[in-house]
């Protein structure tokens, strides 16, 4: 199978092939929920939660797919698993926080269709991953994904208080600051055996 | 730009009359309520696989034959799927056609589908299909949604299609695999990087703003 080193696969999933800023994976709440550094940082943990749950539920369903030799349900049955953990995770947060609830809105639902946890359960299927070797590359893809967005959110903040032409306001200032933490990030090229 | 204009407001005024309603559905996704450049959606696959024309293309292709199925499917079955359970419907409906998509591209050829990667199996995640399922075709007729998703579809490719030549033109001096710039030419390896992306987008968006501001202007 495979044998990375479980350092190795936290490094490269949260750091050199960031999930947001590398493979272009979760830009949606990237651009969505990047306005404040609480909420972005609760969002982050929340699809950090789903990611490392559907990862385990992914590998448990690829042995009995491949059991039964049916691999061509993969893709509607990882879907179905992320859409219930979703589910579970929207009515945990109404119940223990609904001010957290009200903050992360319409995109808490939308995890399911945040393409980072989806991508989690498909590459770690295609690069063998054993269950540890998994659950260690969601937890990374996670923190890379909470990086990001506390990173953005960051420098949104500080944006709110600079003058910005009215054209380049909203989503075009995102992506070009988007674009310049991706060139840094390029830095931790070297990092990766 | 004007002239366009003034046909837009032709075709929104003879589709209240109910007179070329198809063709409304279909240049309100190539155009007016683009995907990528107006509603700012589906930007992963729009970054992802724009770094040359051809991947664009193959994408947007792909992209298209969902939305405009799976448009058509839940159309069919609007009238039958319970409200509470709809999301989960739509879901297993796309990831079906994608299920499809994904074999009929590793069977055509092996090397798209290596350059595509994880990004076929991620069309199910791509909020332009669901948000036209939820929004449009649960709504209206067949016909209508087909339009629609075709619309919305190509709409997708153009606007992958856009980035995707700027990228590769600039990044790799070559246009579908052609060599377009002379060989003088330094490239800008950073446009067919991830940062590339960002940045091409953010240009686009600027471009697509100015004119939005001027029109409110004027």
């Amino acid at each position: 199978m495979n044998n990375e080193s479980l350092m190795t696969i936290f490094i490269n999933a949260s750091l050199i092939n960031n999930f947001v800023l590398a493979y272009f994976l979760g830009i949606c709440p990237f651009l969505g929920v990047s306005g404040k550094i609480e909420t972005a940082s609760k969002m982050g943990a929340a699809v950090t939660f789903v990611m490392v749950i559907s990862s385990v539920c992914a590998y448990g369903i690829n042995v009995l797919l491949a059991a039964i030799n049916a691999p061509f349900l993969q893709l509607i049955s990882y879907i179905v698993v992320i859409a219930s953990t979703v589910q579970l995770v929207e009515m945990f947060v109404k119940k223990v926080s609904p001010a957290l609830f009200k903050a992360l809105g319409i995109f808490l639902p939308l995890i399911t269709t945040n393409c980072a946890v989806l991508a989690i359960a498909l590459l770690q299927t295609s690069k063998g991953y054993d269950l540890l070797q998994s659950v260690t590359f969601a937890l990374g893809g996670g923190a890379g994904f909470t990086l990001a967005l506390v990173l953005m959110a960051g420098l949104r903040e500080q944006l709110e208080f600079s003058e910005v032409s009215s054209m380049a306001k909203g989503t075009a200032l995102v992506l070009l600051v988007g674009g310049i933490l991706s060139l840094s990030f390029m830095g931790f090229a070297g990092l990766g055996g | 730009m004007s002239l366009t204009d003034q046909n837009k407001t032709n075709k929104s005024f003879f589709s209240s009359l109910g007179e070329h309603q198809g063709t409304d559905d279909f240049l309100r996704g190539l155009w007016r309520d683009n995907p990528v450049f107006v509603q700012v959606l589906g930007m992963c696959p729009a970054l992802a696989v724009s770094n040359s024309a051809m991947n664009a293309i193959a994408m947007g292709l792909a992209t298209t034959f969902v939305l405009t199925m799976s448009n058509v499917l839940i159309s069919l079955l609007r009238n039958f799927i319970p409200k509470e359970v709809r999301i989960a419907s739509y879901i297993l409906i796309i990831a079906t056609f994608v299920s499809m998509v994904d074999y009929v591209i590793q069977a055509v050829s092996i090397d798209l589908h290596k350059s595509l990667g994880a990004f076929i199996a991620l069309i199910v995640v791509n909020c332009i299909i669901l948000s036209r399922a939820e929004a449009f075709a649960s709504k209206n007729t067949v016909g209508r949604s087909l339009m629609d998703g075709l619309g919305m579809g190509m709409g997708f490719m153009f606007a992958l299609f856009c980035i995707g030549s700027i990228r590769e033109i600039i990044g790799s001096g070559t246009f579908l695999g052609l060599q377009v710039m002379p060989d003088a030419f330094e490239k800008w390896v950073i446009m067919v990087l991830p940062a590339g992306g960002f940045f091409t987008l953010a240009c686009l968006l600027l471009i697509f703003n100015h004119f939005k501001l001027k029109k409110i202007k004027a």
